[in-house]
């Protein structure tokens, strides 16, 4: 065994090599925000074109590039690799793990990533441009009517499913066989939880959009005609295939989140979390709810008035469970001790705009409704009050939690908070006009617009420049703490904090748990 | 900074006081529109109370329950009465949502029993509406955006109709059943006109269904909402309700105009006449890819281009019947033999190409179907 203190090897092919699941996690979120700020220029690009009617800045055709890359990289580079970071550094330390179970597929799912990215990137700069098809890319404009590149794209998304499916296993292999003795499932954190579930989740969808882009590349080059009318194909079919992996999908991204705020809102409130084991309940039924409300996204392409009741009824279903969720940590609030730091105040934000989200997402679940709303710039704003203010909001207040953990330095508070505000207002500034456009009639991905849009989408584009400026404030503060920022010891850097990350020292040592320490108290509890 | 904000203000106070910005569905001015907008409303408002509660709730528990304040947390962490309630009553809330959404969405559906049928079918970027007729005397022809790129491109000022308009409209008759069948040539788009709660999917191979009954006078606009290219958000869509008697009138007129248009066909124009012609053809059906002065951009440049300055009967198949596999369309469908035969010999005069070619309506007689 060698010995067992060993800390990293030294040189930069330390991060090369390495198969500890704290570098690789650092690894991840390093990327992961990279992707964020590459998938947030796209963004800045797409607003300032909209700042005012008329084109300006770009041209359509690479205008409808940004808004595709800008997806395809917020969802797949900089949402989804975040939190396989946080999943990588913390389930082995929630569960008293040393490590992943399988280390050396952890490094290599990692590592096929930044040149799958690359590829992708690269695609602005071939002959005929990036893929302009959106990132829900339907056939056969993303087929029949693609540029070249479409073919890289392919590839692309090919190695990021088989990076996504690894990392699956992995967290399964290891939530399953890894935990502490003593660590029954109804006494792993939520985080650990939602985990397990998205990670089934991955498992079941990431080969259904590898089998739609494999369909793609058939139709491409070899003469197929899957989704292609004209050769007996049908091109409705790409996008059932298409949602039944896509909508798992948005519940891949949000149901992590829903555990990182189930860890941060008790400690804040220096509670337990209310109603434990309906979480676990109400995230499991999500999850299976996922599967069969696909269509939804579909209401618009002439589904029989049965299947479109189906459709409607499955999904007005999961608000039951995401309420459940929602009144539950407002009870874990409730009549707590509350104090309010950075990683609270994106918690309770996220608490806010994901609900807000929610109710625009159950008014889109009404068919008839839907009619109007669909494609529109209401769609934009509901998916990115799940999205930003959901996903992101709930990664910020994971960083914020877990980083004097990690490093054993604390950051700046006095900046968090301005952090937060400047998020909170300028997300708000962006997106809520968004609801107003939309239902006024403007369409989603168009370059230009007819003038009554002229003065929301103006304020629209000012708010997301200050959010967009906001992030860079918060690299700032994440070096600086790294770098410089004031020591902490405490093995509880938090007070109100429970659960086994917080027994190892801080920070925490590259390995840990190489003992499996015995757990008797149920998660959270106090 | 403080620019920056003060540009928030500014905007902010623009948008409350000027009386055109709609910050709300409109219910139309359909049956269907208003039982959708109601429908709308209603969801929203319960959203509304919900919302306010919860988050009354919330604030409170931040306003009164923070350490700051010295307040020591209660350990209570479940209660199965709670859980069942706020499980059990959500549920029978969306069942109260879920009868009206069905009623509407039924009505929606009911395709049955049109007056007037309508073949929309979306191409990149344009619609082409045909009325089926069962004389087989249809009429039919495309709606191109007619907003110039000299607006779009902010050297003139824009219009009140900034990309909602077109150079022919819908035109259907008022308090009449007319169905919509909708599909479409190349990708998916899709036909939105707000005012008439319509919106159905354009599918290449499929024909979907959607109709309306609009009960007064007036141009409603629209546009394209399914993503379909690079000049997806200029497809709009103009339908222009009138009274049946005006309607009659409007399609003798039609009629009308498309025989004299084949007996143009069969005539010599002169070279002026086809240059006119064919630079309003270009400007429509061309300019968007190949440049308002040719100078190419989605498609190749027409200036100085082999395939314009070359082989006639190369340079009319092409224009005729696409480029598989491109942008480039077969304009045989969209143009008619006079159309055609204008827009080749402009393309082969104009941009410096001066081959001093002639092209008459004769010469692409079989070419067209248009």
């Amino acid at each position: 065994m060698g010995d067992h203190q060993h800390g990293p090897a030294k040189g930069m092919l330390r991060w090369l090599y390495t198969t500890n699941h704290k570098d690789i996690g650092t690894l991840y979120l390093w990327f992961s925000f990279a992707m964020f700020l590459l998938g947030g220029f796209f963004a800045m690009v797409i607003r300032a074109e909209l700042f005012q009617p008329g084109m300006q800045l770009v041209e359509p055709a690479f205008f409808n590039q940004m808004t595709t890359l800008h997806g395809l990289v917020m969802v797949f580079g900089a949402i989804m690799p975040s939190f396989v970071g946080l999943a990588n550094w913390l389930i082995p330390m929630m569960i008293g793990a040393p490590d992943m179970a399988l280390p050396r597929m952890n490094n290599w799912s990692f590592w096929i990533l930044p040149p799958a990215f690359l590829m992708l990137a690269s695609t602005l700069f071939m002959e005929g441009g990036a893929p302009a098809f959106g990132w829900t890319f339907y056939a056969p404009l993303s087929t029949t009517y693609a540029p070249p590149s479409v073919t890289f794209f392919i590839f692309a998304i090919h190695i990021l499913g088989v990076s996504s499916i690894m990392g699956s296993i992995n967290i399964i292999a290891t939530v399953m066989n890894m935990r502490a003795p003593g660590m029954t499932y109804m006494k792993m954190p939520m985080f650990v939880w939602t985990w397990l579930i998205t990670a089934f989740l991955l498992v079941a969808v990431m080969p259904v959009l590898a089998g739609a882009v494999t369909m793609m590349l058939m139709d491409i080059h070899f003469g197929t005609s899957f989704f292609s009318a004209a050769g007996g194909g049908d091109p409705v079919l790409f996008q059932h295939i298409f949602w039944f992996f896509g909508h798992p999908e948005v519940y891949i991204i949000i149901l992590p989140a829903f555990g990182v705020v189930s860890q941060i809102i008790p400690a804040f409130s220096r509670k337990p979390l209310f109603g434990y084991a309906s979480m676990v309940y109400a995230t499991a039924s999500i999850a299976f709810l996922s599967f069969v409300v696909w269509a939804h996204h579909m209401y618009t392409v002439g589904m029989p008035v049965a299947g479109e009741l189906f459709f409607m009824y499955a999904t007005m279903l999961i608000a039951v469970p995401t309420g459940v969720k929602v009144f539950n940590w407002i009870s874990t609030m409730w009549r707590g001790s509350l104090s309010f730091e950075t990683p609270m105040l994106f918690s309770i934000g996220f608490l806010v705009l994901f609900t807000l989200g929610g109710f625009t997402g159950l008014m889109l679940s009404i068919a008839p409704a839907d009619f109007q709303y669909h494609d529109t710039y209401f769609v934009v704003a509901h998916f990115h009050y799940v999205m930003v203010a959901g996903a992101v909001f709930s990664m910020t207040a994971a960083i914020y939690y877990w980083l004097p953990k990690w490093c054993g330095r604390m950051y700046s508070e006095s900046m968090g908070k301005i952090h937060f505000w400047i998020s909170f207002i300028g997300f708000n500034i962006t997106f809520f006009p968004q609801h107003f456009v939309g239902l006024a009639g403007m369409p989603r991905r168009i370059p230009d617009y007819a003038l009554q849009f002229a003065d929301f989408n103006m304020m629209s584009s000012i708010g997301a420049f200050i959010y967009g400026a906001s992030q860079l404030l918060f690299l700032y503060n994440v070096i600086a703490t790294i770098v410089s920022g004031e020591r902490v010891s405490d093995e509880k850097v938090w007070d109100g904090a429970e659960g086994l990350e917080w027994t190892v020292p801080t920070p925490a040592p590259y390995h840990t748990f190489e003992e499996p320490p015995l757990v008797s108290k149920p998660a959270g509890t106090f | 900074m403080g620019r920056i904000f003060s540009g928030v203000l500014l905007a902010l106070f623009a948008s409350f006081t000027a009386a055109q910005n709609q910050v709300n569905m409109s219910p139309g001015v359909t049956e269907i529109g208003a039982d959708i907008f109601e429908l709308h409303m209603l969801i929203m408002w319960i959203c509304v109370v919900i919302g306010v509660a919860v988050f009354a709730v919330m604030f409170y528990s931040i306003y009164a329950h923070r350490k700051s304040r010295g307040h020591e947390a209660s350990q209570f962490h479940e209660s199965t009465k709670v859980e069942i309630a706020w499980t059990v009553v959500p549920f029978l809330i969306l069942i109260g949502m879920a009868v009206p959404a069905t009623s509407t969405l039924l009505e929606v559906y009911d395709n049955d029993e049109a007056e007037l049928d309508v073949l929309i079918t979306g191409h990149q970027w344009k619609w082409k509406y045909e009325y089926l007729d069962e004389t087989g005397e249809n009429i039919s022809f495309f709606s191109n955006l007619t907003t110039p790129q000299e607006e779009i491109y902010n050297t003139e000022a824009k219009g009140d109709h900034y990309l909602l308009e077109v150079d022919e409209p819908l035109v259907i008759p008022t308090n009449t059943k007319v169905r919509f069948l909708i599909t479409a040539n190349d990708v998916i788009h899709s036909w939105w006109v707000p005012e008439l709660a319509v919106k159905r999917d354009a599918i290449p191979g499929f024909i979907n269904e959607a109709w309306t009954r609009v009960p007064q006078e007036g141009i409603y606009r629209g546009q394209c909402t399914e993503l379909c290219g690079a000049y997806h958000g200029f497809m709009p869509v103009v339908v222009h309700a009138v009274s049946p008697e005006e309607f009659q009138a409007w399609q003798a007129a039609k009629r009308g105009a498309a025989q004299a248009e084949s007996q143009l066909a069969m005539q010599t124009l002169s070279a002026d006449e086809l240059m006119a012609q064919g630079k309003a053809v270009y400007e429509t059906s061309c300019g968007a890819c190949h440049g308002a002065q040719g100078e190419g951009g989605i498609g190749n440049a027409i200036a100085g281009s082999s395939v314009v300055m070359g082989d006639l009967s190369q340079h009319m198949a092409i224009v005729a019947k696409g480029v598989a596999g491109t942008a480039m369309q077969a304009f045989d469908a969209q143009l008619n033999e006079v159309e055609l035969a204008a827009v080749l010999t402009y393309q082969r005069n104009a941009f410096g190409n001066n081959t001093g070619d002639i092209v008459q309506p004769g010469d692409v007689t079989g070419m067209s179907n248009g």
